[in-house]
Order: structure tokens, then C-alpha cells, then sequence
């Protein structure tokens, strides 16, 4: 196609699309309520995956070292576990800190207190809480712990006792709820969003339906397929783009005005600070959905009228 | 120039639209098609304009076989023929201008010979104060006066004319029949399909006439004869 042809239904299509009138107004309208649905689905999974990602965070594994262990053999350990493409992060509690701790969460219970400064010394191990990058990543690192038993220079292991076994059956359903709720959310967004590009699809073929004798016409009169098609894609995607746009916009008010209201509520998780961190991603999916929908439902709905 | 060979339509499970039709053409003939309403006249301009494959025999223009044409290339042989509807069937989002201009767009012309070519046919059909105006702010005799600009505009070898008059007062009739006549003139073959006496008798030239899909008289000087 070259480029007379092209400038010829860029600006046909331009003005069908401004000459539609309330037909164009109609589809711009569907089709941002399309986008619409398309771009809180795109933040309720936003909002899905930063609680589990909270709810994550919450969970770690301990080791803890016997009380003859140095410190500086436990900080070759840390090394070694950093060193794991499974582990998130891992961060080192001495037995001073965790008697701080013990003595400052206490510090109302005169009794556990007492009983503590009778035993004398430090009775608390030093620890190392280990993070993985995903739930079901425990068992490797605890198996890990446990084949390569760190040692101390008497042979003896200076890792006291790994609370994974204590902890498993919790940590285990929590990576399936995880994985299950993840799964079920993206579903749940797959199947309303192909439910609203269905109802986009079904306005554009509507609209094409109107001018189907005006179709049949201009093959009778000798345009190509590709020339009559043309405008109608290029409509489509104005469709799309405008709509896009209108979301784009709305979207901030709106997500100001609830991500002020609901921000404690979801835990920390803002819609107005997602929106504007995430804007670029939110622009790509929407303009492009836009552009996509409305390009793809005119050349599927024309070309059912140009079999003449 | 065109030959309708042993031409049937019939369309599913009914009695055949057109049968066993045998028709020549000649280069520069005015054809009247006359007949009562389902005698096939249109059926038989549709199996022109390869609008409808026939089930038996062939069409022919010139020496192409209409029907043997692929669908990609039908646009092509279709700007040879130049189609004059009843109901006009202008596109409503187009103006009058706009509307002459696309059959010159369609065949790929290039923008100045439309800017020439454009005003002089809305000079011919005498509407060139009408070039703004869309489709609905037209008369019906201005409606078919512009849907004749289109269809002559890219000078095209014929012209079919289905019922052009059809939805026209007696003016606008004389109108529409003086253009044809003017066109036919100029050197290009007119087929229209009427079954108003007046306009086959003022056009005066060759009547064919159709009755239950089958030719039943062919006069050179004709007249209404049904």
C-alpha cells in the first residue's frame, strides 16, 4: 500500500469516526468501560500479589547455633546460605541481641524476669533467620543446613537446631494457598476480561452492521478489500485510543480518592502510588488492549460484509 | 462485448430467477431491459457485475468469463462497469463530493485528477452547488443525479442502470434518462432495467424483454411491448 493510499484511509477513517456521531460516542463509551474493567482487574491483582507478598515476608526459617559457637563461625555460615539462589536474605541475631529482645518483650513479667537472672548467664542461642524467595524453598534450605553441618573446630556441628520441622506444616499450606489463590486470581481476571472484550467486540461489530449496504456498495463501485477495511480499522483504533486515554484520566482521581481511604485497610498497598509507579505498565495495557480491540473486532466485523 | 451464453440462476430450492438466457451486447448499444417485477431483469445485471455466479452457463465480457474471475481481482473488472441503484444507495457519511470522489479513490487515482475531474462531472449533473451536502439533505432526482456522477466518473466502458427511475417523479425521470442518453452518446454502453413505458419509449433504442426469467422478445427499435 503506498503512501497516497494510506493518507486516504487515515483520514477517511478519521471522519467516519467524527462523522459517526453518537454510533462512535456509543462504542468509545463500551469500550472504556471495557478498559475500565480491564485496568481494576490489572489493580486487584496488583493488590493479590503485594498481600501475599506481605503475608510471605512474615515467614522464615530460624537456625540456631549452640552457645559455643563464635560468631565468627556463624557469620561463614550466613556467607554460605547468602550464597544460595533460593535464599531471599538472611540476617544474624547474637545471643546478647536475643536476650535484649527476650528481656525488652518480658519487661512487664517480673516473674519470667527473675527466673532468667537466676539462671545467670545468657541461656539464648545465637540465630540466623534465613528468607526464602518462595515459600516452598524451605525444605531445600533446611535440608541444605542439616547435609552441610557447619563445624566448629572441635568437629563437633555448631548448629544447635533448624525450626523447619516445627514449622513445615504451616509453611507448606501457606505456599499452597499462595500458588492456589495466585492461580484462582489470575482466572478470575482471564475470564472477566474476556468477558468484557466480548461485549467491546460485539458493540464494534454493531456498528460495522450499520453500514454493511455502504460495504457491499463500495465493492460494487471497485475498492479493493484492503481499501474499504481500511477506514474501519483505523476508526477501531481511534475508538480504542480515545477510550484508553479516558481511563488514563479518570484513573487518578479515582484512585487518589480510594487509595487515601483504603490504603490501611490493604495493608500498606496505595492505589494512587501504584498507578504512578506502575504508569508506564498501565499505559502499555491499556493502549494497547485499546488499540488491539478495536483494530482486530472492525477488520473481523468488515470482513464479514465483503463477500460480495 | 457482452454475451450471456445459455445463462442460468436458479436460487436454492426455488424456480430459476434467470433461464437458459442467450444475450449479445454490442460496444456503444443503449439496452433496455423491460419486464414485470421478478421477470430476472435484476438477476440478470447481478450475474454482470458478478454479484451472483450463475448455475449454468457463462457470462462474458469481452473475452473474459466473469465468472472464472477470483475474488481478489473482481474490483478490478468491476471499475470497467459503472452502476446506477434503484435506491441509489449513496454511503450516508459521505458528501456529494465525497461520494463521486471515492469511485476515483477506489481505483487508485491520484488526488489532483480528482480535484479536476470531481467538480466537472458535479458541473455535468448539473449539482456542483451540492457538493457540501450529505446524502440526506438530497432530493431523490439530486440522489441519483450524483450516484450517475459516481459511476461515470472513472469513465468506465458501461454503465448498468438497475430501475434508476424507480424512485423518481416524472421530472427527475426525464432527467436521469436525458443524462443516460447523453452518456450513451458520449460512447459507452448502457444497460438499464425499467418497467416504465415512458422512459423505454423516450429512450427509443433497443428493448429487451424479460418474463419468468426467460428473454421473450429482443426489437432493435423498440417500444414497451408488455
Amino acid at each position: 500500500m503506498d503512501w497516497m493510499i494510506f493518507k486516504r484511509v487515515l483520514m477517511s477513517g478519521a471522519k467516519d469516526f467524527a462523522r459517526g456521531g453518537s454510533v462512535s460516542a456509543a462504542t468509545v463509551l463500551i469500550m472504556t468501560v471495557t478498559l475500565a474493567i480491564i485496568s481494576s482487574l490489572v489493580f486487584l491483582f496488583a493488590l493479590l500479589s503485594f498481600t501475599l507478598d506481605t503475608i510471605r515476608d512474615k515467614v522464615d526459617v530460624a537456625a540456631y547455633f549452640v552457645t559455643t559457637a563464635s560468631e565468627e563461625d556463624i557469620l561463614a555460615v550466613k556467607q554460605k546460605l547468602e550464597s544460595l539462589p533460593q535464599v531471599a536474605s538472611v540476617s544474624y541475631t547474637s545471643a546478647e541481641e536475643a536476650l535484649a529482645t527476650f528481656r525488652e518483650r518480658h519487661a512487664s513479667d517480673e516473674l519470667t524476669l527473675q527466673a532468667l537472672d537466676e539462671l545467670g548467664g545468657n541461656p539464648l542461642d545465637a540465630s540466623l533467620e534465613i528468607r526464602a524467595k518462595d515459600p516452598s524453598q524451605y525444605e531445600s534450605i533446611a535440608s541444605f543446613l542439616q547435609a552441610s553441618p557447619a563445624l566448629s573446630a572441635d568437629g563437633a556441628s555448631i548448629i544447635d537446631r533448624v525450626n523447619y520441622t516445627q514449622n513445615k506444616d504451616v509453611i507448606d499450606r501457606l505456599a499452597l494457598a499462595i500458588r492456589a489463590t495466585r492461580q484462582v486470581g489470575l482466572a478470575v481476571v482471564l475470564i472477566f476480561a474476556l468477558a468484557s472484550i466480548l461485549i467491546a467486540f460485539a458493540t464494534i461489530r454493531l456498528a460495522i452492521y450499520s453500514s454493511r449496504d455502504e460495504i457491499a456498495v463500495m465493492r460494487l463501485v471497485g475498492a479493493s478489500n484492503a481499501y474499504i477495511q481500511g477506514p474501519f480499522i483505523v476508526a477501531g483504533i481511534i475508538t480504542g485510543v480515545i477510550a484508553a486515554s479516558i481511563v488514563l484520566l479518570l484513573l487518578w482521581p479515582a484512585t487518589l480518592y480510594t487509595g487515601a481511604k483504603t490504603a490501611d485497610w490493604f495493608g500498606g498497598f496505595n492505589l494512587a502510588s501504584y498507578y504512578l509507579s506502575h504508569f508506564a505498565l498501565l499505559f502499555g495495557i491499556l493502549m494497547g488492549s485499546g488499540v488491539l480491540l478495536g483494530g482486530v473486532a472492525s477488520v473481523l466485523a468488515a470482513r464479514k460484509y465483503l463477500k460480495v | 462485448m457482452i454475451y450471456f451464453d445459455k445463462v442460468t440462476k436458479s436460487y436454492n430450492g426455488n424456480g430459476p430467477a434467470v433461464e437458459d438466457v442467450t444475450l449479445s451486447i454490442a460496444p456503444k448499444e443503449f439496452v433496455s431491459i423491460v419486464g414485470h417485477s421478478g421477470a430476472g431483469k435484476t438477476t440478470l445485471l447481478k450475474l454482470l457485475m458478478a454479484e451472483e455466479r450463475p448455475t449454468e452457463g457463462a457470462v462474458f465480457y469481452e473475452s473474459i468469463d466473469v465468472n472464472d474471475l477470483p475474488f481478489s481481482a473482481l474490483h478490478h473488472y468491476r471499475r470497467k462497469i459503472g452502476m446506477v441503484f434503484q435506491e441509489f444507495r449513496l454511503i450516508p457519511n459521505k458528501t456529494a463530493y465525497e461520494n463521486i470522489a471515492f469511485a476515483m479513490e477506489a481505483a487508485g487515482r491520484t488526488d489532483a485528477e480528482i480535484a479536476t475531474d470531481v467538480p466537472y462531472i458535479l458541473e455535468l449533473v448539473n449539482l456542483a452547488d451540492k457538493a457540501a451536502h450529505f446524502p440526506d439533505q438530497l432530493s431523490g432526482g439530486e440522489k441519483q443525479r450524483i450516484a450517475i456522477g459516481r459511476a461515470i466518473i472513472n469513465q468506465p466502458e458501461i454503465i448498468i442502470a438497475d430501475e434508476p427511475t424507480g424512485m423518481l417523479d416524472p421530472i427527475n425521470t426525464y432527467d436521469v434518462v436525458e443524462i443516460l442518453k447523453k452518456i450513451n452518446e458520449l460512447g459507452t454502453t448502457v444497460i438499464i432495467t425499467t418497467h416504465n413505458r415512458g422512459v423505454v419509449d423516450a429512450i427509443g433504442r433497443r428493448v429487451v424483454t424479460m418474463d419468468r426469467g426467460k428473454v421473450v422478445r429482443d426489437d432493435a427499435d423498440g417500444h414497451y411491448a408488455l
